[in-house]
Parts: C-alpha cells; sequence; structure tokens
C-alpha cells in the first residue's frame, strides 16, 4: 500500500515536472509563439475557474452563477496592487490579496445566500456578481469606471500560471479527498441526511464557497497580470456561464473533467478563431450536441487517476509471478 | 409630483414589456423547471422580425405584430423540439447549459446574419407619432398602445390558462406531469403549447421595445431577459399573475432610480431587491414556501 | 434517570395539528417502542426529536453525561452532535458514494485535522484518516458489510441498506438512537435477523433505543415499553402485554389483531 503510494507521488511528480519542462521548451524554441501563450494564459485561468466552481456546484452541490464576480474582485486588487508597485513581489502580494478579498466578499454573501436551493440560490448569486460588476462600474476614482484599468504590469509567464494551477488543483482535489471534502459531498447527497449525520451544512456550505471564491480571485488576477487590461465588462454574467459551461461539459463532480474540457475548449477556440464570424455559432451547436448525446459530461463524475496504470502495473506482475 | 407621475407612466410602459417577457420564463419554468436563456432571445427576434416586416415590406404596427408574434412562437415551439426534448430526462443542469446554447446560437446566427450594429426602427407616423399632454405629464402615445396591448394580451392568456382545455393541461402538468400523462394528458403537446404562448408574447414585447427605444441589437436580449427573469422570481416563479406583478415592480423601481439617483446604479438597485426579496421570501411575493418531505 | 423527556411537544403544519402535547419519558438503557397507525405522526415525532421540524411548542430534554439540555430548536446537526442518532423510514443513504464513505461521513464530526491540513495532506491527515478508516471498517463489519465496503451505497440490497442507515448511525456515537421502521419491507427472516441486531448493539454500545415500527412481532418481541400515537396524541403507554390488551389502543387498530402478533 504504502509502496504504491509512494511511486504514484513519483509517478506525478515526474509528469508534473515534465509538462512543464516541455511547454517551457516549447515557448524557448518559439513553438509556442505569442499568440499561443495567450490561449495558454487563457486555458490555465480557466481551469482554476472550473475546478473551483465545480468544487462549489459539482461536489457541494451548490449551483451558483456568480463566479465572474469574484474572479473581478481578485482581477481589480491585483492590477490596483501591482500598479502601485510593480515588482514581483508586488505581483505575490497582488494575487494573494486578490484570493482574500474575493474569499472574504464570497463568505460574507455566501452566508445569507446559500439558505437558498437550486435555481434560487443560482439567481441569487448572478445577482450577486452583477451587483459586484455594477460596483466596480460605479467606483470611477478608483477603478476608472466602464473605461477600465490599462497598462496594468505583466508579471504572468508560464511558471507562475503552472505554479498557481498546478496549485490550485492540487489543493482542491487534496480537500475533496479528506473529511471535510466528504462533508461537502454529502451534502450534494443529502442535505438533510448530512444534517442528521452531524455535518452543519451551513459551515460546509459556505466553507465550499469561499474555497471556491478565494480560488476564482487568483484566476482573476492571473487575468489581469496576463492580459494588462481589465473592464467590468468582461466580468459580466456571461463569463459566470463560460466557467459552468466547462464545468458540466467536463462533468460535476469531476476535477479531472474540468481539466480537459478547459484544455479542449481553448484549444478549440483558438481553431475556431479562424472562422471568426461563425466561430460562435459553431461553439454554441457543440455546446447544445454534447448536451443531447451526453448529458453528464465528458468525464460524469469519474476521475483519470493513477489508480488505472497501477492495476496494469499489478496484472503485468502477477503474470510475472505465474511465469 | 408631476415628475413623479410621468415617472411612474414610464416605469409603467417599461414595466409592460418585462412583464411580457417574464410570462414567458415563469410559464416554461413551471412546466418544466427550466430558466429558458433562450427567452429573452425570442424576445430580440421579435424585435428584429417587426423591423424586417416594417421596412422591407412597409406593413403598418398592427400586421406586423401580428406576424413576429407568429414567427417567434414557431421559433419557440422549434426550440424546444429540436433542443430540449430530446433531454426531457436529464439532469436539469444539462438542460440549462442546452439553453444557454440555443441562446448563443440565435444571437449568433442573427448578427451573422443582420450584423451586429444597431439598426433604428422606421419613425413613426400618424397615430404613434402623437402624444397626450395632461398638464405637464407627457404620454405618447406608444405608450398607451404598449400598455393596451399588454393588457389585452395578459386578459387572453388568463382566459387561455383559465377557461379552456390546454390551459387545464398546462396547470396538469405543471403540478405533477406524470399524474397528468397518467390522466390522458398529451404531455408534450402541452409543454410546446406552453413555449408557443410564452414566445408569443415575448415576440410582443420585442417589436413594442422597438417602437418604444427605436433601436434593436442582436444581443439587446440579454439584459431585459435577465431582469425579466427577476421578475418572475420576485413574483414567485411558476405563477402568472406574479411574473405580471413582478415586471411592473422593476420596471417601475428601475425608472425612478434612474429618474431620481445614479442611473448607473439602476439595475444594481435591481439585483439588491432580487436578494432581498430571496433571502426573505424565496417563493417570491405570491409563492408558497414548500418543505421537503422527511 | 430518563436520558430523553418530552413535555408538551407540539407541532401544527398550518392548521393542522400533526403532533400535540406529546409527553414522553426515556429512561438510559431503555429499548422503547413508538407505534400508531398510518398517519399517526411518528415521524414527525422523530422529526421534532432531531431538529428537522422545529416544534411550535414543548420541551424536549436531553441528558447527556449528567448535563440536561434543551435541544427543541436546535439545528440537527447540533443535535447529532449532543448524542442523538437516527435512521430513516425512506433509507436516505448518500447514495452515490461507497458504503464506507457513508460511514465515514457520520464519523466527521469527531475529526480533528483542520482545513489547511485537508488542502496540504499534512501528517494529521494521514494519521487520522487511517484511524477513521479502520474504525469505519470495524463498525461494517459488525453490521456484516466490511466485504462491501467499496461498493455505492446504491447498488446494495435492500436490506443491506436498512443495515448501512444503522452503521452510520451508530457511527455518530449516540447514546440513544432513533429507528424510524428498521424492519419496514424486510421478510420474516430478515425481520428476526434485525431483531437479534437491536438487542445486540444495544448491549454493545451501551444504546438507548426508541423505535418506529409496524411490525408488531418485532415491537412486542424487544420493545420493553411501548407509546402509541393516535391523531398526533398519545393515547397509552405501557409494557407490551399492556398495549396488547389495552381498549383505546385495539380501537385505534380497528381490524389488527394484536394478540396474535409476537409469536
Amino acid at each position: 500500500m504504502k509502496k504504491t503510494a509512494k511511486s504514484n507521488l513519483a509517478i506525478k511528480l515526474v509528469s508534473l515536472v515534465s509538462t512543464f519542462a516541455i511547454i517551457q521548451l516549447l515557448i524557448y524554441l518559439d513553438i509556442i509563439n505569442d499568440y499561443l501563450q495567450a490561449t495558454l494564459a487563457t486555458i490555465c485561468i480557466n481551469i482554476i475557474l472550473a475546478v473551483s466552481l465545480n468544487l462549489i456546484t459539482g461536489f457541494t452541490g451548490q449551483f451558483s452563477l456568480g463566479h465572474a464576480g469574484f474572479m473581478s474582485i481578485g482581477a481589480y486588487t491585483c492590477a490596483l496592487i501591482t500598479l502601485r508597485n510593480p515588482t514581483i513581489p508586488g505581483f505575490i502580494l497582488g494575487v494573494l490579496s486578490g484570493a482574500v478579498a474575493a474569499a472574504l466578499v464570497g463568505a460574507i454573501v455566501g452566508l445569507p445566500t446559500l439558505r437558498l436551493r437550486g435555481d434560487y440560490l443560482a439567481i441569487a448569486t448572478l445577482g450577486m456578481s452583477e451587483i459586484i460588476r455594477i460596483v466596480f462600474l460605479n467606483l470611477d476614482e478608483i477603478t476608472n469606471g466602464a473605461a477600465g484599468l490599462q497598462d496594468i504590469p505583466q508579471f504572468t509567464n508560464w511558471m507562475w500560471l503552472f505554479i498557481y494551477t498546478t496549485g490550485t488543483v492540487l489543493i482542491i482535489s487534496n480537500f475533496i479527498k479528506s473529511s471535510h471534502g466528504r462533508a461537502c459531498i454529502s451534502i450534494r447527497e443529502d442535505e438533510i441526511a448530512a444534517e442528521a449525520m452531524g455535518i452543519s451544512s451551513t459551515k460546509y456550505k459556505v466553507t465550499a464557497f469561499t474555497i471556491g471564491a478565494f480560488f476564482a480571485g487568483i484566476a482573476g488576477a492571473l487575468y489581469a497580470s496576463t492580459f494588462n487590461f481589465i473592464d467590468p465588462k468582461i466580468f459580466g454574467f456571461s463569463k459566470s456561464i463560460d466557467v459552468l459551461v466547462i464545468v458540466v461539459l467536463g462533468g460535476l463532480g469531476s476535477i479531472s473533467g474540468s481539466i480537459i474540457a478547459a484544455v479542449l475548449l481553448g484549444i478549440i477556440t483558438t481553431y475556431l478563431q479562424a472562422f471568426a464570424n461563425i466561430q460562435m455559432i459553431l461553439y454554441s451547436v457543440l455546446l447544445i450536441i454534447i448536451m443531447i448525446f451526453r448529458p453528464q459530461g465528458l468525464m460524469g463524475s469519474k476521475e483519470i487517476s493513477l489508480s488505472v496504470f497501477s492495476k496494469l502495473g499489478d496484472s503485468l506482475k502477477s503474470k510475472k509471478g505465474r511465469v | 409630483m408631476e415628475q413623479l407621475l410621468q415617472q411612474a407612466i414610464n416605469g409603467i410602459s417599461l414595466g409592460s414589456i418585462y412583464a411580457l417577457i417574464a410570462l414567458g420564463y415563469t410559464m416554461v419554468y413551471g412546466i418544466i423547471k427550466l430558466i429558458n436563456f433562450a427567452h429573452s432571445d425570442v424576445y430580440m427576434l421579435g424585435a428584429y422580425f417587426g423591423y424586417v416586416c416594417m421596412t422591407s415590406f412597409k406593413l403598418d404596427f398592427l400586421p406586423s405584430l401580428l406576424i413576429s408574434m407568429i414567427l417567434c412562437t414557431l421559433t419557440g415551439v422549434i426550440v424546444e423540439k429540436v433542443a430540449y426534448k430530446p433531454l426531457r430526462n436529464a439532469t436539469r443542469i444539462a438542460v440549462l447549459i442546452t439553453a444557454i446554447g440555443v441562446s448563443l446560437f440565435i444571437e449568433y446566427v442573427t448578427m451573422a446574419i443582420a450584423g451586429a450594429n444597431v439598426r433604428s426602427y422606421p419613425p413613426q407616423k400618424g397615430l404613434f407619432a402623437q402624444s397626450v399632454n395632461l398638464g405637464n405629464i407627457n404620454i405618447t402615445m406608444q405608450q398607451i398602445i404598449i400598455v393596451s396591448i399588454t393588457i389585452i394580451l395578459m386578459v387572453l392568456l388568463q382566459f387561455i390558462v383559465k377557461k379552456t382545455r390546454i390551459g387545464k393541461a398546462m396547470r396538469a402538468v405543471s403540478i405533477d406531469s406524470d399524474a397528468a400523462e397518467l390522466m390522458g394528458i398529451n404531455v408534450n403537446t402541452t409543454i410546446s403549447f406552453t413555449f408557443a404562448l410564452g414566445s408569443a408574447l415575448a415576440g410582443a414585447a420585442g417589436i413594442m421595445v422597438g417602437i418604444y427605444y427605436n433601436s434593436i441589437n442582436p444581443l439587446m436580449g440579454m439584459l431585459p431577459g435577465l431582469k425579466a427573469f427577476v421578475a418572475a422570481v420576485f413574483g414567485g416563479i411558476g405563477i402568472i399573475p406574479g411574473a405580471m406583478i413582478g415586471g411592473y415592480f422593476i420596471g417601475i423601481v428601475e425608472v425612478l432610480v434612474s429618474g431620481y439617483s445614479n442611473s448607473m446604479y439602476r439595475d444594481g438597485v435591481v439585483f439588491a431587491i432580487l436578494i432581498l426579496v430571496l433571502i426573505l421570501k424565496p417563493a417570491g411575493l405570491l409563492g408558497k414556501n414548500t418543505r421537503e418531505k422527511v | 434517570m430518563p436520558i430523553l423527556s418530552v413535555k408538551k411537544l407540539t407541532k401544527s403544519f398550518g392548521g393542522l395539528m400533526a403532533v400535540s402535547n406529546v409527553n414522553m419519558e426515556i429512561n438510559k438503557g431503555e429499548l422503547v417502542g413508538l407505534i400508531g397507525p398510518n398517519g399517526a405522526g411518528k415521524t414527525t415525532v422523530f422529526n421534532l426529536l432531531t431538529g428537522i421540524y422545529e416544534p411550535s411548542s414543548g420541551t424536549v430534554t436531553f441528558d447527556s453525561n449528567g448535563v440536561k439540555k434543551d435541544i427543541q430548536g436546535l439545528k440537527p446537526h447540533a443535535i447529532s452532535k449532543i448524542g442523538l442518532a437516527r435512521t430513516f423510514q425512506n433509507i436516505r443513504l448518500f447514495k452515490d458514494l461507497t458504503v464506507i464513505d457513508n460511514v465515514r461521513i457520520a464519523m466527521h464530526q469527531n475529526v480533528k485535522y483542520g482545513l489547511i491540513s485537508s488542502f496540504l495532506h499534512l501528517p494529521s491527515y494521514s494519521r487520522e484518516e487511517a484511524l477513521l478508516t479502520e474504525k469505519s471498517l470495524e463498525l461494517l463489519k459488525i453490521l456484516k458489510l466490511g466485504h462491501k465496503k467499496d461498493e455505492l451505497a446504491k447498488n446494495l440490497p435492500y436490506g443491506e441498506q436498512r443495515h448501512l442507515e444503522i452503521a452510520r448511525a451508530l457511527a455518530t456515537k449516540p447514546a440513544l438512537l432513533l429507528l424510524d421502521e428498521p424492519a419496514a419491507g424486510m421478510n420474516p427472516a430478515e425481520t428476526s435477523q434485525l431483531t437479534e441486531l437491536i438487542s445486540w448493539i444495544r448491549k454493545e454500545f451501551d444504546l438507548t433505543i426508541l423505535l418506529i415500527e409496524h411490525d408488531m412481532s418485532l415491537v412486542m418481541k424487544i420493545c420493553e415499553r411501548i407509546y402509541v400515537l393516535d391523531y398526533g396524541t398519545v393515547i397509552a403507554e405501557g409494557t407490551p402485554e399492556e398495549i396488547k390488551n389495552n381498549k383505546r389502543v385495539i380501537e385505534a387498530y380497528l381490524g389488527e389483531d394484536l394478540n396474535n402478533a409476537g409469536d
């Protein structure tokens, strides 16, 4: 048991490091050019958004349409900090403050609204996210209103994206495999039974919501620092929808699903760019077709894990043993 | 005081539009528990159909209204048959994502055909260009027409839902579709009919917004659609009179906020009211709280 | 010494009195039955005791290790932590989760490691998770579910789902266990196995048990005392023998012969 755990860890580390190195090499060789680097950044940001929303919607079962709101808090916080302090420490501080600010708002908003169920919660979170957007729109002196913030110093590169993305994925999947994570999942399964078994549904809904908001804040901060420009329009209702689409396409309750869907959609939209005028039409048709033929999403609630490989290894070993 | 009355009249006109759209949301939600995101785009199509009738075919308002309503009805029914019906037994979130897909599809197909730019309705002539002055209060003929048509359509809707066989079937399916099916009601036809009714009303709202605000674009449905949905939730989703009350309430609040304070906060106030209502009375103004059976 | 005393417990839904003026006392270590015709309000009483419904009036006092505490109006999770656990009549397992996860979730209230440890899987996580898994497995073995630990709860046969409900309730370490129709849908052989199981876990876990049951053979065999509920009020209370011969009870159960039961 212990041995496989250790070898799994080794496999994970090796695959992570090699992914990082290969892409870094491709960037160095300019095979991944500036244009594709933007796609890469979008994919990473979308992975962070989708995995964190999956924690709220897929694992805890709380239907949220407000992720763009948390993202915008992270983006504005980080942009304002790095504009005043354009250094690497300033950037790190900006990302963390953005995340903490988003988490705080998440907790404050979550406490009253998470009593609502299903579609009502969805609409309340949507309303909340619109309010956040309208506040940013009206705080002219700080956020420059509808014109947005320009010339945000760019610090994100592949290394930072990689660190934040893998960090998010690891922390959230670790959380889900813990007792606290199981408490969240039990609320999705049956809230009344969970309560009767001693799980405070309010506490764990708010916990999941706050963690989700924290990472959405990180995604927003990375967005601001990658694309140098933000305005309130970017974080409208359609942004929340985009994230939800990734989560549902990948499969509610599947982290690997969210990652795969984010990568696939990133690649598809990049290629569709060639057909700019019908890009969105193709995208919407694709969406409808996938939902009609695979409503549970690409992965359902399953995960791709190393156990598949280790099972393979075991069966090989046992064959060897017989020989 | 006069200003307040003037604002109220403007609010009632805007509220009529919201109420008409909200009815479609609330009926569809009542019957299949779906937030039909594509509904706001049927409203947008209504505006475009009316535009084509009035500019290309030089038709008058009334025939344009009728044609636009009929075409929207067809759109609504086709959307339901093609996109939602195959998902009748899927999870609700899957249907919701499909609805988002349909919404994007309609928006961008319209954009591909008609272009992304704003178009203006032809200037109104004759009766439509006139207005009535009561003291310092100005009521345009357009406002009178919007409100009267809305009232006529609502009375008609109430009649259909309360007095006809298909209306009874609608109410039965919304309470319990399995039981309704066992009682010999054709559930699929009833659902299609509900989409048809809602889409016709949205079509009417679309063309009336066209003559009222004079400008239309392929994404014009998004925000009014969202607010109309808020109106439906405010009144109690699934409840027809609730959608009417909600629509007028949101319309009036919006006009008052933009009249008396920063108009930028208009939408914020609408959403803040929504959240308050949801927290204080989650089932909406006219809704009953239901508890889960243990 | 009563572990649970219920005074004038009343619940009305709108104008309908579902439970009115119910008084009950359950002593430590007792096994008490709560019976009554369909719709008498038995499950509503359970829902009131476990905090799923808030009583309209009345008090529920729970004695946890000598400290008396009024628990009416508390949230269900708080009541569970005080030491009151339940099963559900209409089985409410976490059906898409594995059997062992169902039990581990019920043990969550004793988990001490915090969020940071769960994010980073620190040593405290590994240590406590191992312990949690071990304890859950022990409990599953007692209820003869050990070999099914990795199955999804929804794939268990009906009888085993009922067993898992009991295992899950036991995992919260209760002092008082409320069983809502544990034998519903079981055949006579299964019911008699269950009867033995209930007696056994009561001794093994030093439990007080209150159970709702329609199967009179089970009730008459293992309950020491019985409360009879009809139209939301207690119409009789006593030993199985007394209840069998109570005129009002027989009237309430018109047509059911209590004397034939229990053989």
